[in-house]
């Protein structure tokens, strides 16, 4: 491998060399990529992404959706939807790919602490919840329950199905996971994601609630919590917007007064939704 | 610090020939096709001697005068943000290894002594704003920080200010303002202060250790009592002359809670969203950055160019862009240069320089606008 590990990099919108060691195909258009650092592995906190590069395409923000306990193993749950997005799910394993992170505000487990922890995720939104899983289950002792309520589609656009099968298992955590319809051999739950809400055990008093989904998802997610008696406050978003350099200065992902990739890209839901509402702020 | 001197207009050659031996690229107003940009300046002859700028919503034009000013143009369409932040810059190359592997080579820092000269007091402040945005952000910007570091500021206060400008309403001009912490106003090294009343001559005021140096390199005689209250008199003047005025009075509050104001809808029937004013503001930051691939594929170049909020590429993210509507992107520029750039920089994104009115195609009016909103303000009859 010819990766020059000791050239001085001194721009912060200079990407570091990865190489990609594994890939894991997700559903047919969502891979993982599990990546090396050419030099030292970053720390990173559950919730914060990465700048990706693909050589001479571009970059694209990413977030991280592997264990914040092993940074020098990172891994990265991409859909090919665009130009990077889908380079990215053409790589072979032994690529290099560029790397510069890890960027803004995570998942505030530490508003947890004592409570129960809900996370609601849909589709590939279990991906940038998974670091903080993880991290919760390595330190079971903080919280109360544990709840993962998971939706997707179909049955074929489930991610990290490994996790799950793992995870249903596990007392540690109760796992619930529907699709919005069904195919032959599905024994799961049929319905969206907002319908388990009512019915999972957890104390709405005491909860603190992590949501990542798309924005549709986000809003009936964060009705239905409410609706339960969740306290606003304890609910927490994850938003997109457009990123070029994830520093706070190319002006794209401003949301209003908030700029998504340093103030976020996780938010308490009554700092975001009063700016959401607002028609194509 | 030398105390305040008085050269003759011929005087500035000298400190012009002084920069250039010391290996300062002069950049300052010159005239080309009809206006005022900005270029190199070899002497004194390339400044815009004798010419008067008409600037009014949408329209600029060039007057002679019948002295031989120096000074008596405002702003033209460019200014100290095209050196100091450049319309394209190189980032970074990914140079291929073969299979897929790269690694990455970083261009050298811009190393370029630049003296603006003939800056004006608004740009100083929009410097200022923009060490605030580049400077003191999550990570200093290299090419920013490397052009500013070395950059020598000398200051031209106006007395001749155009149509369009509205300094006095921001607080940011006619005259060079007191850096005194409270508005981010870049420092000038020196400022020039161009007197017209009796003999034709400029005041000069040494604002650091270099321009003090510089003061006391070049042939001048000692500012007198009178040399002051001339000056006194002609920024007294210049305030009165102020082409327009925006009441800045609450205004983030006023626009923030006016997002659904119907003067959105009316200026976006008027907007091009030709992109003109971002391009000639110099606050705007935004960037995009661009990929490209030599013929071999052997390197491929990342650069950044700047990039505006009126386009609809701008918001891309998820299935369509976020602001698809010109109302949206008007009020997206509006709303960050007067309201939420307060939020988030602790200043105003706006100087008064007036460029977004004068370089607008059809005439678009940030006052007036502002006006509009103030004259049937929404929040009185939902409150
Ligand atoms: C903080 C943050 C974290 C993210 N985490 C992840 C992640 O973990 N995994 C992941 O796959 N993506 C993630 N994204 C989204 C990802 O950044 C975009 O999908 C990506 O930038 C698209 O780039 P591209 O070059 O592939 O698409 P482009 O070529 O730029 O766009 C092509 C087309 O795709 C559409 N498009 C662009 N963005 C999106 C989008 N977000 N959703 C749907 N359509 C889109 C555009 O409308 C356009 O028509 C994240 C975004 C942010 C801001
Ligand atoms: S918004 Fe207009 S007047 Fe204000 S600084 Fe920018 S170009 Fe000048
Ligand atoms: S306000 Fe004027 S200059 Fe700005 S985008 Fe609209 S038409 Fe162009």
């Amino acid at each position: 491998m010819t990766i020059a590990p000791d050239l001085p990099l001194r721009d912060p919108l200079t990407a570091r060399p990865y190489v990609v060691s594994t890939i894991r195909q997700q559903t047919h258009d969502i891979v993982t990529l599990d990546v090396r650092p050419a030099e030292a592995p970053i720390a990173f906190a559950p919730g914060q992404f990465d700048m990706v590069y693909v050589y001479g395409v571009g970059e694209a923000a990413i977030s991280i959706s592997s264990d914040p306990a092993t940074p020098e193993l990172l891994s990265h749950t991409i859909r090919a939807i665009g130009w990077v997005t889908r380079a990215l799910n053409d790589l072979q394993p032994g690529a290099t790919i560029g790397i510069r992170g890890p960027y803004g505000r995570g998942w505030p487990l530490d508003d947890a602490e004592g409570r129960d922890l809900v996370i609601v995720a849909g589709g590939i939104g279990l991906a940038p919840v998974r670091p903080a899983i993880m991290a919760a289950l390595a330190q079971r002792d903080r919280f109360n329950r544990i709840a993962l309520l998971v939706g997707a589609r179909s049955p074929r656009d489930l991610v990290f199905r490994d996790d799950l099968d793992r995870w249903a298992t596990n007392p540690a955590i109760d796992v619930h996971v529907t699709v919005d319809s069904a195919v032959r051999g599905w024994g799961g739950r049929v319905g969206v994601v907002t319908k388990l809400i009512p019915r999972v055990p957890f104390d709405p008093d005491g909860a603190t609630v992590l949501t990542c989904g798309p924005e549709a998802m986000m809003w009936h997610t964060a009705d239905a919590l409410v609706k339960r008696g969740v306290d606003p406050n304890h609910l927490y978003v994850t938003l997109e917007r457009n990123m070029r350099c994830a520093l706070g200065t190319c002006g794209h992902c401003q949301l209003g007064p908030v700029f998504v990739c340093r103030d976020g890209p996780v938010f308490a839901w009554p700092e975001v939704s009063g700016l959401l509402e607002e028609r194509e702020l | 610090m030398a105390a305040p001197g008085v050269i003759a207009p011929s005087g500035l050659g000298s400190l012009i020939a002084l920069l250039r031996d010391e290996g300062y690229r002069v950049v300052g107003p010159t005239v080309r096709d009809g206006v005022v940009v900005h270029d190199d300046l070899a002497g004194v002859d390339d400044l815009p001697v004798g010419w008067q700028d008409r600037q009014g919503p949408g329209t600029y034009r060039l007057e002679r005068r019948d002295d031989e000013a120096l000074f008596a143009t405002a702003v033209g369409p460019h200014g100290p943000k095209r050196e100091l932040f450049p319309p394209r810059q190189h980032l970074w190359e990914a140079v291929s290894d073969g299979d897929a592997v790269f690694h990455v080579v970083e261009p050298p820092a811009p190393d370029e002594r630049i003296a603006f000269l003939g800056v004006r007091p608004c740009e100083l402040a929009a410097i200022g704003v923009q060490d605030r945005v580049l400077l003191d952000g999550l990570a200093a910007d290299r090419v920013y920080a490397a052009h500013r570091e070395q950059v020598l500021l000398i200051a031209a206060e106006c007395h001749q200010p155009a149509g369009t400008c509205f300094c006095a309403s921001m607080g940011t001009g006619p005259g060079v303002v007191d850096n005194d912490g409270s508005v981010p106003v870049a420092r000038a090294d020196l400022a020039i202060t161009e007197l017209l009343e009796g003999e034709h001559r400029l005041l000069l005021r040494a604002g650091s250790e270099e321009g003090s140096r510089l003061l006391d390199a070049i042939d001048h005689r000692a500012a007198t009592a009178e040399d002051h209250a001339a000056r006194d008199a002609s920024l007294a003047a210049a305030t009165e002359q102020m082409g327009r005025h925006l009441d800045v009075e609450d205004v983030h509050d006023l626009l923030m809670g006016n997002l659904s104001h119907p003067r959105w809808d009316e200026v976006a029937s008027r907007c091009l969203a030709c992109t003109n004013c971002t391009m000639v503001c110099p606050t705007c930051f935004c960037t995009n950055v661009e990929d490209t691939t030599d013929l071999s594929g052997e390197r491929a170049s990342r650069d950044r160019r700047w990039d505006s909020c009126f386009t609809i590429e701008f918001s891309h993210a998820g299935p369509t862009s976020v602001r698809t509507s010109t109302r949206a992107r008007y009020r997206q520029w509006l709303t960050h240069k007067l309201a939420t750039w307060i939020d988030q920089f602790d200043t105003s994104g706006c100087v008064g320089c007036g460029r977004c009115i004068t370089w607008c195609p059809v005439g678009i009016d940030l006052t007036e606008e502002v006006a509009a909103i103030r004259a049937s303000d929404g929040r009185k009859s939902t409150s």
